[in-house]
């Protein structure tokens, strides 16, 4: 767990006050983020598709923070929270949800396959499980290279059902690889409910299928999740194997932009918007409405910023569309 | 020059290139002390021990997940899919991730890793232990694709796939694993995408892969008799395909002959035809391009049945004879 170098005051134990603080700013812009996006989808100013985390930020703030530099991600295709939690550039980001040049990746990957491989962010997800038998390599690198670092893998209840779930926690077990398995259970895998999935009550259950510690955490309190996932790499980094840590949360928005949303009741998501995890947050840390508002439009100025930087950044030159394919 | 089978010459480049880059492992089911279901990897595990020679449960994702992961985190792995038939179960790591990551990413991640594929059939083995799949992954950008079909390019074609940048898929086959040949002992490189020549003629060109090549030049040395010269080329790596010497060749004997293993619908044949239509070969021949390939048809077990579902030598003849004069 990161330490601070002062006697600071660690909120509910475990994260320190002003980086508490940060954290709750990232939560505020990740949700700026995401209405500017859901705004600029209806403006006809992107095209494709796109995840929205608003609801999660919890599990995104308590997840990458609670890890080091050195360390690795693999994300999901809900990922805009994580990303900027991992240090990402709001500009070069908003660059590639708008297909620049200037993003991440050129304009080539979007929103789904943003990644920064010179941050160790080894790129979101667009296959459901798709990178859990990835964080097994990189699991394997990590214990060849003889570092302590570890690889935290996000995903969500509908991979825990894919068989790579599966191949890739057995192999991780067996080999004591410093693997975190975040699982983000926002109750639906699209339009299938949990209970209609699983007959477990909780995804963790199955971590004593591979013979490793698993728990259940409340994904919108913070604190619950940065205390699972710095334990779990504790025990990583000892050469004590993987965790599967299950993060309940809740997803306000649809799936994705096709999603009207008939599977679900207008009181359920009502009921689940209460438990607000920036709100939740903002209160632990005793930021009053009126500190709310500063924040709130603090994130929406970068937002606006960022906006314009890449509404100004040059399109991809059509002639480079070859490029990037092989080294 | 001293010999080895096509085996011993895998084996050889893995162990050099084990030797010289401690970055390199090996991974896949029974590799380790039973040395590979055909015995590529014997012997491997008592030289580099159990953290290099990585035995695996019976997890083909998994596999090829560990490759891609362990390669994007700076390693550069060989993976060994037990057959090649197995690799459907890989197929979205492979396809989905490994092929696309670099693309994906801007062109900021490097994946080098090879995946090594027993295919072909020959051995008995039925239709899910015999497949000839090597077409699937030319038609999916970011991927390479590799057939050797000597020991000696074996050897020279897996040291450079090992030091390529790239995500390869390294098609071996099942049947030539025992068959010998010309080996250097020292570590050389066929560089990829530079097709081989193998036996020149001037009236006929045949394109044949993998253990067809060893086919059809007993097929030319029996034309060869009836005074028919038959030129064969090697492309060795199916994507990139070097195309100018099989052009060239084309323009040179003016009838061209595909010969693969792989079922002739949506097979490579159909690509190597493509490429000589769309060149200026076109206007030399004076016949039209045939493909001699797989039947439609998964592999059979009888083994009468099994030998005449692909090209054996007395086809490539007769179907050689026959182009050569005119009938077709």
């Amino acid at each position: 767990m990161p330490t601070s170098s002062k006697k600071e005051k660690l909120i509910d134990g475990v994260i320190p006050e002003s980086k508490a603080h940060d954290l709750l700013y990232k939560m505020v812009l990740t949700r700026a983020f995401e209405e500017n996006a859901e705004e600029m989808y209806g403006l006809g100013k992107v095209h494709g598709t796109m995840h929205l985390s608003i609801g999660e930020e919890g599990v995104a703030a308590g997840a990458g923070p609670a890890l080091r530099n050195s360390d690795y991600l693999l994300n999901t295709h809900r990922g805009h929270g994580h990303f900027l939690m991992w240090g990402g550039d709001l500009n070069r980001m908003m660059a590639e949800f708008m297909g620049k040049e200037a993003g991440y990746c050129r304009g080539r990957g979007g929103s789904m396959h943003i990644a920064d491989v010179e941050s160790n962010n080894l790129g979101a997800q667009g296959i459901v499980a798709g990178n859990l038998p990835i964080s097994v390599g990189v699991g394997l690198s990590i214990q060849m290279r003889k570092t302590d670092q570890v690889v935290l893998t996000l995903f969500g209840d509908g991979a825990a059902n894919e068989g790579a779930f599966h191949e890739s926690l057995n192999m991780a077990s067996i080999w004591n690889l410093p693997v975190i398995y975040l699982c983000e259970n926002n109750q639906y895998a699209m339009s299938m409910p949990f209970e209609r999935a699983f007959r477990v009550e909780q995804v963790s259950e199955r971590a004593s299928a591979y013979g490793i510690k698993g728990l259940t955490v409340d994904g919108n309190d913070v604190t619950a999740v940065y205390k699972a996932v710095s334990e779990a790499a504790e025990q990583a980094r000892k050469g004590d194997g993987p965790t599967l840590i299950e993060a309940i949360t809740y997803r306000w928005k649809g799936h994705s932009k096709s999603d009207r949303q008939l599977y679900r009741t207008r009181e359920e998501v009502k009921k689940w918007m209460e438990k607000d995890p920036i709100k939740r947050f903002a209160a632990k840390l005793g930021v009053d409405e009126a500190g709310m508002k500063d924040i709130e439009k603090k994130a929406k100025e970068e937002i606006r910023k960022a906006v314009e930087f890449a509404e100004s950044s040059p399109e991809p030159d059509v002639n480079t569309i070859l490029e990037g394919i092989y080294a | 020059m001293r010999e080895l089978s096509y085996m011993e010459a895998l084996r050889e480049a893995m162990r050099q290139a084990m030797e010289k880059d401690d970055r390199v492992f090996l991974i896949g089911e029974d590799i380790g002390v039973y040395g590979g279901a055909f015995g590529v990897s014997a012997g491997l595990l008592d030289e580099f021990g159990p953290k290099r020679i990585i035995d695996t449960p019976i997890s083909e994702a998994g596999i090829a997940g560990a490759c891609i992961g362990a390669a994007v985190t700076g390693m550069r792995p060989i993976g060994e899919m037990q057959f090649s038939d197995f690799v459907v179960i890989a197929m979205e790591q492979l396809v989905m991730q490994g092929a696309k990551m670099r693309f994906m990413f801007g062109g900021k991640a490097e994946v080098p890793f090879v995946m090594r594929l027993a295919g072909g059939s020959g051995t008995g083995a039925a239709a899910q232990h015999s497949e000839s799949l090597e077409n699937w992954f030319v038609h999916v950008p970011g991927l390479k694709v590799v057939m050797p079909s000597s020991p000696y390019d074996a050897k020279g074609l897996l040291l450079a796939a090992i030091e390529d940048n790239n995500p390869i898929m390294f098609f071996e086959h099942k049947v030539l694993y025992k068959t010998k040949g010309p080996v250097p002992e020292e570590m050389y490189t066929i560089p990829l995408g530079q097709s081989h020549v193998v036996r020149e003629g001037k009236d006929l060109t045949v394109i044949a892969t993998s253990i067809m090549v060893s086919r059809s030049l007993e097929a030319a040395e029996q034309l060869s008799k009836e005074g028919i010269e038959v030129e064969i080329i090697d492309p060795r790596t199916l994507k990139p395909l070097d195309e100018k010497p099989i052009v060239e060749s084309v323009i040179k004997t003016g009838k061209a002959m595909i010969v693969h293993e792989a079922v002739k619908t949506g097979g490579f044949g159909g690509e190597l035809t493509a490429v000589i239509m769309e060149s200026e070969a076109f206007g030399y021949l004076d016949a039209p391009v045939k493909r001699l390939a797989g039947l439609d048809t998964p592999i059979p077990y009888n083994r009468n049945l099994e030998y005449h579902a692909v090209p054996q030598v007395e086809n490539i003849v007769e179907e050689a004879r026959k182009l050569v004069k005119g009938q077709y």
